[in-house]
């Protein structure tokens, strides 16, 4: 069986798209999230999408198939708040554990389904690490810009035990991504790097993907690309890249910046361009597609997909588009100065 | 294709590339509370908004990266580098340049690396506590993904040498890339800069060891980086900012060539090479590059030049502003800087300021104090700072004598005038202190004198040799609130377990302090607290003396300190008797028979030059003083540390080096006016081993027989039960075996100290007697090797270093009657009758066998190879029983003399 990393030589890899606007076609309403070991629960939980990898596993190993058969190689875990942190919102502090497992497990055997169908391109589970509700370099009080929410060594806890589900339920890939805060990024490279180091597990390769927010090429915590990808260059990942805020029109200078800077992989899902009016994503999926395609004929990318607004129609698009072109190279890294 | 070369990698909010034309890399140092007196107060008093000022001025200024340091005993480092680097992130213009986390403490290094998303250097980790701890600290700062300053220190200390400096980097450079997985290009090297030009011939290289070091490690692993804190170069001109710029710029003009990439500098102060003066610029070559400085002519050149700076430049009115202050501010700058210069004026001003005398006193003068005391405590003065600091008080104090017994004096006549009854109010807190009966010893009770004065105690010092009840009267009738007992040989112990035994008979319940060399807390807790019902306390060093006294002069304090002593002591002696059965002993027959194999068929023993004894008298103390080993004097001091390293230590280095000055200052002025003399006597004998621990020594006519005491604890099998007898030659062999025996002492230190003591000089005073010391212990290491190579000859050609000399690597040995080999005092006797008793060196022993003058040593010589140091350890009765026989004395006396090694 082909390796992610046998994969990633031969061609440009596709990742899924949007979990959440998929879900939202389902029209779920509270009873459907509560389902039945929920129904008592004491605050509620509509809108926490990834309970339902435990209420309605089928419904998310159903959105993970479509995506499988839009030709997407990875598929990411329902798990973007799966931490004691972001499940606070709803109280389910003590599930985060096991959503991670739960939503590991619904996408393994969507995954382990289609490679058994097709063995020449065997598909991969990364594991959706978010970057929570709290943030490590910026006060949420303007008047007390030393504060902080809360602590560097509570949020690698959330995310130790996060990785351990993602782990646990048999994930192939760590994905840290929509990162808008470095330092909650750094704080889950740690609790990688120990988690597996600790327990004396081979390390999973580890995909990072940061977020620029805006048009001043930052991200929210303030950092310029370059800046970000320094930050993050101690994890060793198989790729960097960028998701989410952008589309894939505003997202093109910063990924080909990034694709000269990187040592490792790209990677790059773009929204379905700029939420209009309405906060909704109207970029159709041969649009989308076709920026897309002009970023692999330049030789930016190394795997693509989509992000908010995205759909399996785009995933496929995609797909077609990009199959045309060599992934990029890896450059050269010298162990040595050569002028 | 696309190239990703090896360069470091930084950042902020923005990248910081280190690519190969990136010049020298400023890195801001006024972020560090141990180099900015105005960071660190800003820092203490929580003006973080001010703090970040000096930050911001830094990067305006030009530094590239910030480094942040809050190694400051008042401050909670973790806490003040989590809220500054937290303030610091949410300011662009400073959060815009990457931050190097500096700390002595791994736990703020890893508290700040918490706080910044960009990539940190980690300054520092070393390799000074080892591999593992090296390596673990690496991994952490790995998983930060921060660059790292490695340190070159290892566990033998900091490297000052070029090639020690390049050893410890390669090695850490191995350990980093192959098993902590660090890119090369992540390691940043600091080969340490110390400072030159101190006048010590040994640090005259200490920048061209840097520089050339550099150069090597760059070459060696040109990947790496090398970093350092420039300013330390020049720390023997501090004041003088006009030499040190200078010397700054012409060093990293020499490093930066030889490869140094970045460097921890004051960034808007540096001046450009070209424009430094010429005549100063080709001195700061030559004091860096270490040229022309045979016998320091270029270090004194330096000086003498940076004198002439200071005293037409702006330096002079920085030093002296202070004169400017109030005479109260005036008072407590000399108290705390150690200056006698305007003391008996300013105090003088000060009594015509304040209404009466003695208000001098309790107010700006122990104001002044109270400052060294808590500077003191804090770990922020040294012991030698705080002596000098006692000498001005001490100064300042006699001015104001007079005036205060002329008061005194005053009202007492109006008492009598007006028939009224004379109560003169209760002053200080009054301690006696005294070096106990039958031992001379006192340096270390003079230091806790000093500093318990510093501390406004009434200091009642009785001296040495200080019999019971001259203790327990003085106390009743100068109503002294603690009795202090300093003692440094082992019959002290019992001394001192006798005043306790006596304090408690009399009823007297004044608390009870305990210190000294041979003292311990076990020993108070098992021996001494026994007797004594109303608070014993060790103090392990003159340090602590402070606390302990405060807490048993508080009365609410008192009760509960003493109980919470009384509950560890029992502890203590309860843990004793526990393990005492433990240890197994064998008999002590079986231990005779277990001697020291020595094949004799093997040795052949030399006859020395002469039998009988020789006496030198008036020897060179030039040539006794290169024998000094200057550790001893430190720790006398309670400074420790390996010696020389001791002088650059980050810490006491800058005071130890201080202290060593005025100590080579005093030593050269007591040899150049010949204050001390050196007298010694050494001698030979012919002996022989008669029975298992019994020496036949041939004195003329006469036949000494010494007796030796021997291990009787289980050894493992194959170990020896040693006894010093078992290196001489039994006289079944049939040859002639000798022993040696010497006895050296420097004598007239009484009028000199005498002197400094009029002259309120405790520090002056406390350093003569520690140097007095040290020749002795000198002249006896001198006076053994002349004997190992000339008088007894049995080493022919030695060649051992003064290190080796100190590590004892030498051929033979030289026990001590009392020390660990031989622990009964009492052969003293023997060893002073065969060297001519008193009338040989003028050392006369007191009823404790201490030699007088305490500045003495004495010793057997033995030369079989196979001979060497070790300790008796515990004896059991039958020996002690044995012992008692062969030298016929009762058992009782037997074991008075014995006790501190019975059971």
């Amino acid at each position: 069986m082909k390796t992610l990393q046998d994969c990633l030589k031969e061609r440009i890899l596709i990742i899924d798209g949007a979990m959440g606007t998929m879900i939202q076609r389902h029209k779920l309403e509270e009873k459907d999230y509560r389902g039945e070991r929920f129904k008592d629960w004491h605050t509620d939980v509509k809108g926490n999408n990834d309970l339902l990898s435990i209420t309605r596993p089928h419904i998310i190993e159903d959105i993970h198939k479509q995506y499988l058969e839009a030709g997407a190689d990875i598929i990411e875990t329902n798990t973007f708040s799966s931490t004691f942190i972001a499940q606070a919102d709803y109280d389910m502090q003590a599930l985060a554990y096991e959503l991670n497992v739960a939503a590991a497990k619904c996408a393994r055997v969507a995954a382990d389904e289609y490679t058994l169908k097709n063995p020449a391109k065997p598909r991969f589970v990364a594991g959706a690490i978010g970057p929570l509700n709290k943030t490590l370099s910026l006060s949420p009080d303007v008047n007390n810009p030393g504060y902080r929410a809360v602590t560097f060594d509570t949020v690698a806890e959330a995310y130790t035990e996060q990785i351990k589900g993602l782990v646990d339920g048999g994930v192939d890939i760590i994905l840290i991504e929509t990162i808008f805060d470095t330092l909650n990024a750094k704080a889950a490279i740690y609790a990688v790097k120990n988690y597996f180091r600790k327990n004396g597990i081979p390390e999973l390769p580890i995909m990072i993907s940061g977020t620029i927010t805006d048009a001043s090429g930052r991200t929210l915590s303030g950092q310029t690309l370059e800046a970000f990808y320094v930050s993050i260059m101690h994890a060793n990942p198989i790729s960097v890249g960028l998701n989410c805020a952008l589309g894939a029109s505003e997202m093109r200078p910063h990924i080909e910046e990034l694709s000269q800077i990187a040592g490792c992989y790209t990677s790059a899902y773009p929204n379905a361009g700029l939420p209009n009016a309405f906060g909704e994503y109207d970029e159709q999926p041969h649009e989308t597609a076709h920026i897309i395609e002009e970023w692999a004929k330049a030789g930016f990318v190394n795997i693509v997909g989509g992000c908010c607004g995205t759909t399996p129609d785009h995933i496929k698009h995609i797909a077609d588009e990009v199959s045309k072109f060599k992934p990029r190279e890896l450059p050269v890294t010298e162990a040595e100065l050569i002028d | 294709m696309n190239t990703i070369k090896p360069y470091l990698r930084l950042s902020g909010l923005e990248p910081l590339i280190v690519r190969p034309e990136t010049n020298f890399i400023n890195v801001g140092e006024r972020t560090n509370v141990t180099g900015s007196k105005m960071f660190a107060r800003l820092i203490r008093d929580g003006q973080y908004e001010a703090a970040l000022a000096v930050a911001r001025q830094q990067v305006e200024n030009g530094a590239q990266v910030i480094d942040v340091n809050m190694d400051d005993a008042l401050l909670d480092g973790v806490q003040a580098m989590t809220t500054f680097l937290n303030l610091v992130q949410a300011e662009p213009d400073i959060a815009r340049i990457p931050i190097m986390i500096d700390s002595s403490k791994f736990e703020i290094i890893e508290a700040g690396l918490k706080c910044v998303q960009g990539k940190c250097i980690v300054n520092s980790i070393s390799m000074k506590e080892g591999e593992a701890k090296f390596i673990e600290q690496a991994f952490i700062c790995k998983s930060y993904g921060a660059s790292v300053i490695v340190m070159a220190f290892d566990e033998a200390g900091q490297a000052d040498t070029k090639l020690r400096k390049i050893d410890i980097c390669k090695r850490a450079y191995k350990i980093l890339t192959e098993q902590v997985g660090y890119l090369p290009q992540d390691i940043i090297f600091d080969p340490n800069i110390f400072a030159i030009a101190t006048g010590i011939e040994a640090h005259n290289n200490y920048a061209l060891d840097f520089i050339e070091a550099t150069q090597a490690i760059k070459t060696l692993m040109p990947l790496t980086k090398v970093s350092g804190g420039v300013s330390n170069v020049s720390f023997s001109f501090r004041g003088n900012d006009h030499v040190r710029e200078a010397i700054h710029s012409v060093f990293l003009f020499h490093a930066i060539k030889a490869g140094m990439d970045m460097g921890i500098v004051n960034a808007g102060q540096l001046v450009v090479y070209d424009e430094i003066e010429p005549a100063l610029r080709l001195l700061c070559e030559d004091v860096i590059l270490n040229r022309n400085n045979d016998n320091n002519e270029t270090t004194e050149k330096m000086i003498a030049f940076a004198e002439t700076v200071k005293a037409k430049g702006k330096e002079i009115i920085k030093d002296e502003s202070w004169r400017k202050e109030t005479v109260e501010k005036r008072l407590s700058h000399a108290l705390v800087n150690g200056i006698t210069d305007y003391i008996d004026a300013d105090t003088e001003e000060a009594r015509l300021l304040y209404a009466r005398p003695l208000d001098v006193i309790e107010g700006p003068l122990m104001d002044g104090m109270n400052i060294v005391g808590d500077l003191f405590g804090s770990g922020k003065m040294f012991l030698p700072q705080v002596v000098k600091s006692a000498r001005v008080m001490k100064k300042a104090v006699a001015v104001l004598t007079p005036f205060i017994e002329q008061e005194k004096e005053d009202r007492k006549n109006a008492h009598l005038a007006a028939g009224t009854v004379n109560e003169e109010t209760a002053g200080a807190a009054k301690i006696l202190l005294a070096t106990v009966k039958g031992d001379v010893h006192d340096i270390g009770k003079n230091i806790v004198g000093v500093v318990l004065g510093c501390n406004g105690y009434d200091i009642i010092d009785l001296g040495v040799m200080v019999s019971t009840d001259k203790i327990l009267e003085t106390a009743i009738k100068e109503k002294v609130d603690i009795i202090g007992l300093s003692g440094l040989i082992t019959p002290s112990l019992d001394e001192m377990v006798h005043v306790a035994h006596e304090m408690k008979r009399r009823g007297i319940t004044l608390p009870l302090m305990i210190g000294g060399a041979t003292t311990s807390r076990m020993h108070t807790a098992v021996k001494i607290a026994p007797q004594y019902d109303d608070g014993v306390v060790h103090v392990l060093d003159a340090s602590r003396s402070v606390t302990v006294a405060g807490s048993l002069l508080n009365k609410e304090q008192k009760p509960v300190f003493l109980q919470a002593l009384k509950t560890e002591y029992d502890k203590l002696a309860e843990d004793f008797n526990n393990k005492k059965t433990t240890k197994q002993y064998i008999r002590f027959e079986e231990a005779q028979k277990n001697g020291a194999p020595i094949n004799w068929a093997n040795v052949n023993p030399v006859a020395p030059t002469f039998t009988g004894t020789k006496i030198l008298d008036n020897y060179s103390l030039t040539k006794i003083a290169e024998y000094i080993d200057w550790q001893p004097f430190f720790i006398a001091w309670e400074m420790h540390g390996k010696f020389p390293a001791i002088l650059t230590d980050p810490i006491i280095g800058i005071e130890a080096s201080k202290l060593y000055k005025d100590a080579k200052k005093l030593l050269q002025q007591i040899i150049d006016e010949k204050w001390l003399n050196a007298k010694g006597v050494v001698g030979f004998w012919p002996a022989n081993k008669i029975d298992h621990d019994t020496i036949d020594v041939k004195n003329d006519d006469s036949v000494i027989q010494l007796e030796f005491l021997r291990q009787q604890i289980k050894k493992t099998a194959g170990q020896p039960n040693l006894s010093l007898a078992d290196f001489i030659a039994p006289a079944a062999q049939n040859y002639q075996d000798y022993i040696g025996a010497f006895s050296v002492t420097i004598q007239g230190i009484e009028k000199h100290i005498k002197n400094f003591e009029t002259n309120h000089d405790d520090y002056n005073k406390i350093i003569l007697q520690a140097l007095a010391d040290r020749l002795a212990e000198a002249f006896a290491e001198l006076l053994h090797k002349k004997t190992r190579t000339d008088y007894w000859g049995f080493v022919s050609e030695e060649q051992l270093s003064h290190e080796q000399l100190i590590k004892e690597e030498y051929m033979g040995i030289r026990p001590a009657p009392g020390y660990p080999a031989c622990p009964d005092h009492t052969e003293k006797y023997k060893l002073f009758d065969l060297l001519g008793g008193q009338e040989a060196t003028g050392i006369y022993l007191t009823e404790s066998l201490a030699m007088y003058p305490a500045a003495s040593v004495c010793g057997w010589y033995f030369a079989n190879p196979e001979s060497k140091y070790f300790g008796v350890g515990k004896i059991e009765k039958d020996q002690l029983i044995d012992y008692a026989k062969r030298k016929n004395i009762s058992l009782e006396e037997a074991t008075r003399w014995l006790r501190p090694i019975l059971e």
